[in-house]
């Protein structure tokens, strides 16, 4: 052991330290977040300003632009609408996995989780051939469907999870009670797993909301993402940097809020179980 | 373990809507994507046309484009890995120890991995690295040095730089957990036995992270194999080829040259690269779950 009063500075090291790089980190979203706030004629000047007089004109300007609320509904309809229809139909089937397991439900399980690894990019032309004949090119329903594939084998995985952290005990006593299947769902698996279902929800509410190579390539106008939305300003060399920043907030903001109330599941959710 | 006094409810009603899903969704396009594999098929001369067998296979591989794609994806890959494995480590170890403010630097610190790449991209791009506007560049400029156009100059190991900083929250969180569940004896009787700070590191706590290192370079690898939004709203692909790797490659094919063929043949090419490395994270993950099994 050390002598105290080196372990209290290396206390103290370790808290500024921590900190700093904590800081350093984040940095680019706090820069981002103070551009935003700021006039254009400030946003782009040298050096950087650090000083200015905050406005909230870049958020207005961004409100006004009529599309925006189409960009951000069909954000949240993408993301969102597929994340409850994953719910929907992962929830009975990683019931059946988790509590009547057989022989071939862990193959299920690994089948299941080795379709999220193939290439999206590999998938591209077929995808977007079939999106033209249906005429699902542009509408924000197809992205939904893609979304909820996407995000189908992890909802089934991370549900199984913690369904089987539920003791069996409290089922089979149910069941000797003569509770039946619905029951049984209301009165013990749904309280119980609540806080499994709700990370689940909020890992592919973030994963699809983030997904930029689909809605990038099947959306275009009508269907467009805030990500086709933001990436419109990559050809605005330094013009329009708040506004940039004020649409990049918001649509980054709800997203990383979300990210830091999941942030103990994601590990669960994202490395199938990889990692203990 | 087997249910007492009431019959398995049906797979077919329960597990079955997600396996038939999942199953049209892997089949389908794939299938797709081998049948134009084969085919002549491009848009800017649509009558051409025809089964030609591996033609655009053996096209791909003969156009040095295609090896250019191949080694950028190569370089990208690697150094991001090498880049968010080891910060993501000496993070991790930061993290792991008691400080005040300790969650909300925490908090901080996973923040780049919940951005979207878009945004993550253009604040880099314009805000970070612009070499007049840009933080760097001021940076640069007040330390005496000269300014760096990054996007000119280095346009590949700028891409890497953003990318990295996306990922090395995950790579950190990822660890944190994996240090969350190290005995604490086994740090205790090294630290008895007079081992040092680096001794520590490499005896005990590298070992410890084994496991979870090949995860992450696994899953992440997965990731980074398709990579777009980051070069589509930076540099497209440029200056020249510069940053174009596999995914870009098939983009350009497919949508700027429309040649149908030649994109599903590159598009096969990333399934099969895509496909060796999910052998082994299966491996991976199986290899857990029975351990699991039998630990319940």
């Amino acid at each position: 052991m050390t002598a105290p009063h080196h372990s209290r500075a290396r206390r103290w090291i370790i808290t500024v330290v921590g900190h700093l790089v904590a800081l350093l980190m984040f940095f680019p979203i706090l820069w981002m977040v103070l551009t935003a706030f700021k006039a254009e004629i400030d946003a782009f000047t040298t050096p950087p300003e650090l000083v200015f007089e905050p406005t909230l004109r870049s958020f207005r300007d961004v409100f006004a632009r009529g599309d925006y609320g189409t960009f951000a509904l069909n954000s949240i309809i993408a993301a969102v609408g597929s994340t409850a229809i994953a719910l929907v139909v992962a929830i009975p089937a990683a019931y059946r996995l988790a509590f009547f397991p057989t022989a071939r439900t862990q193959f299920t399980l690994l089948w299941m989780i080795s379709t999220k690894m193939m290439p999206a990019v590999g998938v591209l032309l077929p995808v977007y051939i079939f999106f033209q004949w249906t005429g699902l090119l542009d509408q924000v329903v197809g992205l939904m469907m893609i979304y909820t594939l996407m995000n189908l084998p992890l909802a089934v995985w991370m549900l199984y999870t913690y369904f089987r952290e539920i003791p069996y005990e409290m089922l089979e006593a149910a069941r000797v009670d003569g509770a039946g299947l619905g029951s049984e769902l209301r009165h013990i698996l749904i309280p119980t797993a609540m806080p499994g279902v709700a990370s689940t929800a909020l890992l592919c509410t973030i994963l699809a909301w983030n997904e930029s190579f689909w809605s990038l390539q099947l959306m275009n106008v009508q269907g467009a993402t805030l990500a086709t939305f933001i990436s419109s300003f990559k050809a605005a060399e330094g013009m329009f940097w708040a506004k940039m920043s004020a649409a990049s907030v918001l649509a980054i903001g709800p997203i990383i809020a979300i990210g830091w109330l999941a942030q103990k599941q994601l590990v669960r959710g994202l490395t199938f179980g990889a990692v203990k | 373990m087997t249910p007492v006094g009431s019959s398995r409810p049906s797979w077919w009603l329960l597990t079955g809507p997600s396996v038939i899903l999942l199953l049209i969704w892997m089949i389908g396009p794939l299938a797709g994507a081998l049948y134009f594999s084969f085919v002549r098929k491009n848009l800017m001369n649509p009558r051409l046309s025809g089964f030609v067998w591996f033609d655009n296979y053996i096209n791909l591989l003969l156009d040095p484009v295609f090896w250019t794609s191949i080694l950028n994806t190569l370089v990208l890959v690697g150094s991001v890995l090498a880049i968010t494995v080891v910060a993501g480590i000496l993070l991790a170890l930061l993290m792991s120890e008691e400080f005040p403010g300790r969650s909300f630097a925490r908090l901080l610190a996973i923040s780049p991995f919940f951005v979207m790449p878009v945004v993550a991209a253009l604040v880099w791009k314009n805000m970070l690295m612009h070499p007049v506007y840009g933080i760097l560049s001021w940076v640069q400029r007040s330390l005496g040095l000269p300014v760096t156009d990054w996007f000119q100059d280095y346009p590949m190991t700028a891409i890497i730089l953003i990318i990295s900083w996306e990922w090395t929250p995950f790579a950190m969180l990822v660890f944190l957990t994996s240090l969350q569940s190290m005995p604490e004896e086994q740090r205790e009787a090294a630290r008895l036995d007079g081992a040092g700070p680096l001794q520590m590191f490499y005896r005990i706590i590298l070992p410890h992270l084994g496991q979870a290192i090949a995860a992450v370079l696994m899953i992440e690898c997965i990731f980074f194999l398709s990579i777009y939004a980051e070069i589509f709203t930076t540099t497209s692909g440029g200056p020249g080829t510069a940053t174009t790797n596999l995914v870009y490659v098939i983009y350009k094919r497919g949508f700027n040259e429309w040649n149908y063929g030649s994109a599903s043949a590159g598009g096969i090419y990333a399934v099969i690269l895509a496909n060796i490395v999910a052998f082994f994270l299966i491996r991976l993950i199986a290899r857990n779950m029975k351990n699991q099994e039998t630990w319940k």
